[in-house]
């Protein structure tokens, strides 16, 4: 029996439009995506669509309309060669409908296709069968040399379904006590290696000398130099010392990334007898164990920390993978109420463009298209709470007027190497940090140029803050300038000058 | 000790002029600002004694600052704090929050340490000034009629 029919139907070649005599659409053997009714170009979305936009990068000699008809088969109903069971259901209404094929602006041979999926194809508040749908099959799918989910479009009937942020920017600030200004972090490091005693002493000078928060690295579990409790001990006396010296909320994410959902909630159990106000998972104890932790800490008044350890597998290259964008919705969806989210000036990935529209994915409530932001789709986001970003990994005193002008008031700039670094001592690099802040919000409120006074700002407050002027010289031309691997195709159209 | 709540702890205390500019600040984003003063500043104390009402109708900075003067005069040794509010969607909640006067001496905060089984250890932080009644705490600000 010949299984893979190389031959089709001389009335089914003929055209690539969809086969509507029902006889021939389900006569045994292959047919075209597009003949099959996953291409539907006069397709008009409904309010309450899943809507993705992919970019995909055809095989020679397959074209766009093809694919992308391939693409919504493969993540919708569709399998390799027809099936008369389709005839069972409604078949037309589960079909995903690939709707409108753009090319990619300046990239031949790239696509953007534009793909609506039925809301009863997925289950309800669940990230991981929309995502089984979405990415389940489809990225291996031989005809297509590439597929990145550039955008999605979550309907707000689909969006009720989850429970959102744990606690939310708003909350997470009112529980601080903490307003007006940027939070402050610093990862813990040596990253590894450190004992109880002696990580939970970083923990507090960092939070003495000005800190906010202190962070354990994503691969700090409960290794053979630090198990777990001893580590969550030790952090709380540095925490509670820290307050009590200070008259301030503070706290330190403690991670409870582990082998198991039983082994997560028993440490997180753990933080929260220990009075943490926090605590820290990481994105590779994938979407279900997210979302389980974020219930848990809806439940127990704990914000829930995210780093997104893994990502850059998957979200850095333009051909193939996934967006970061998507990821921060998926996350503002499974409920946590931290994500790192790119620094723009720091030593990770982040064109500033692209930066900015995954900021807007985590902390507006209603995010309009942006091309030029990535963002391809408006995006009502139902009263979800929004998501605090983080921005950590190569960032000093020196650049905050960068950080402020590029980030905003909602995020938490983390100082690892730039606090614990610091020629005098982790307390006085937290110091450093806290004042350049300070300072700069002070200058922009009363209304200064701080993008280009910013500099200006800061050598003015180091002439009385000393651990400020230490950081300044010994960070001043640590820039990490290079191109970005992922930037948006869409440019601002310049306007003729007058 | 000195207390570091709020937005600018760390910087040296505002000047009027300084204050008046962030007054205004808030007053272009639409929103009401509000003066309160304690002189409970434990970091859980979330409710401090409101000097009136927020200010929702009151847009002229030199206005606000009047308010301000009246508070502070009133508590010269209590901790009073400035505070803006933002009614607007998403966010609904307090946007600034700084200190304007603080008291001359700050005893601080003792960490209490209960010690429980497997090395726990309960910990409560207790303002010292807190022992004594409430208008007694700093600088015998009682005796000034307050």
């Amino acid at each position: 029996m010949n299984y893979v029919s190389t031959t089709l139907p001389t009335d089914r070649t003929a055209a690539d439009g969809v086969v509507s005599d029902p006889k021939a659409r389900y006569r045994p053997g292959v047919l075209k995506y597009r003949q099959m009714g996953y291409w539907e170009p006069d397709y008009q979305p409904k309010d309450t669509d899943v809507l993705a936009v992919f970019r995909i990068t055809p095989q020679d000699g397959v074209d766009p309309e093809e694919a992308a008809a391939a693409v919504a088969g493969e993540s919708s109903t569709a399998t390799w060669t027809v099936v008369w069971t389709d005839r069972l259901t409604d078949c037309e209404r589960y079909r995903a409908k690939a709707f409108r094929v753009d090319p990619v602006p300046g990239t031949p041979g790239q696509y953007f296709a534009y793909i609506a999926y039925e809301l009863d194809l997925f289950e309800e508040g669940s990230i991981a069968n929309l995502t089984a749908s979405i990415i389940g099959n489809v990225f291996g799918f031989k005809p297509l040399k590439g597929l990145r989910l550039e955008d999605m479009r979550i309907p707000v009937a689909y969006l009720k379904t989850f429970q959102g942020p744990a606690t939310g920017i708003v909350v997470e600030r009112e529980r601080l006590s903490n307003f007006g200004r940027p939070l402050l972090g610093a990862t813990m490091k040596p990253k590894l290696g450190l004992s109880g005693r002696n990580y939970g002493r970083v923990v507090y000078e960092a939070l003495k000398g000005g800190l906010d928060f202190t962070k354990d690295d994503e691969n700090i579990n409960s290794q053979p130099f630090m198990h777990w409790r001893d580590r969550f001990l030790y952090c709380m006396e540095g925490v509670n010392r820290a307050i009590a010296e200070t008259g301030e909320i503070k706290g330190t994410y403690l991670n409870v990334t582990a082998a198991t959902m039983e082994d997560m909630y028993e440490r997180a159990e753990f933080a929260k007898e220990l009075g943490s106000v926090i605590i820290m998972i990481d994105l590779v104890i994938g979407y279900t164990a997210i979302q389980s932790m974020a219930k848990w800490a809806r439940r127990n008044d704990m914000i829930l920390h995210l780093h997104r350890a893994g990502h850059s597998t998957y979200t850095r290259q333009k051909s193939h993978g996934v967006s970061f964008r998507v990821i921060a919705k998926w996350m503002r969806m499974a409920g946590v109420d931290h994500i790192h989210a790119g620094t723009v000036v720091g030593k990770l990935e982040g064109d500033p463009n692209v930066i900015r529209g995954i900021y807007d994915t985590c902390r507006e409530t209603h995010v309009p298209q942006n091309l030029q932001h990535g963002i391809f789709f408006d995006q009502p986001w139902a009263g979800l709470k929004r998501v605090m970003p983080v921005a950590s990994g190569g960032i000093h005193a020196g650049q905050m007027h960068q950080l402020l002008t590029y980030l905003g008031e909602d995020v938490i700039l983390q100082f690892g190497g730039g606090t614990i670094g610091h020629p005098d001592g982790i307390q006085a690099g937290a110091t450093a940090n806290r004042v350049a802040l300070e300072v700069m919000v002070k200058a922009r409120n009363e209304g200064r140029d701080i993008w280009n006074e910013g500099p200006e700002i800061l050598r003015d407050a180091a002439r009385w803050c000393a651990p400020l002027r230490a950081a300044l010289d010994t960070w001043k031309d640590v820039t990490f300038d290079y191109a970005s691997t992922d930037s948006v195709d869409y440019v601002p159209t310049p306007t003729a000058a007058m | 000790m000195r207390l570091t709540q709020g937005q600018f702890s760390f910087l040296p205390d505002l000047t009027d002029e300084e204050i008046t500019k962030q007054v205004q600040y808030a007053l272009d984003q639409g929103w009401a600002v509000a003066v309160e003063f304690t002189d409970d500043p434990h970091p859980r104390n979330s409710y401090w004694t409101m000097w009136g009402n927020p200010m929702f109708d009151l847009r002229d900075a030199k206005g606000v600052m009047m308010e301000i003067d009246a508070c502070r005069t009133a508590h010269p040794e209590q901790y009073v704090k400035v505070l803006a509010f933002d009614s607007s969607y998403g966010f609904e909640t307090v946007r600034m929050s700084y200190l304007i006067n603080r008291p001359a001496v700050e005893p601080g905060f003792e960490l209490l340490r209960s010690e429980g089984p497997g090395r726990r250890i309960g910990y409560t932080v207790r303002s010292y000034a807190t022992g004594r009644p409430s208008g007694e705490r700093y600088g015998g600000e009682a005796r000034h009629g307050a």
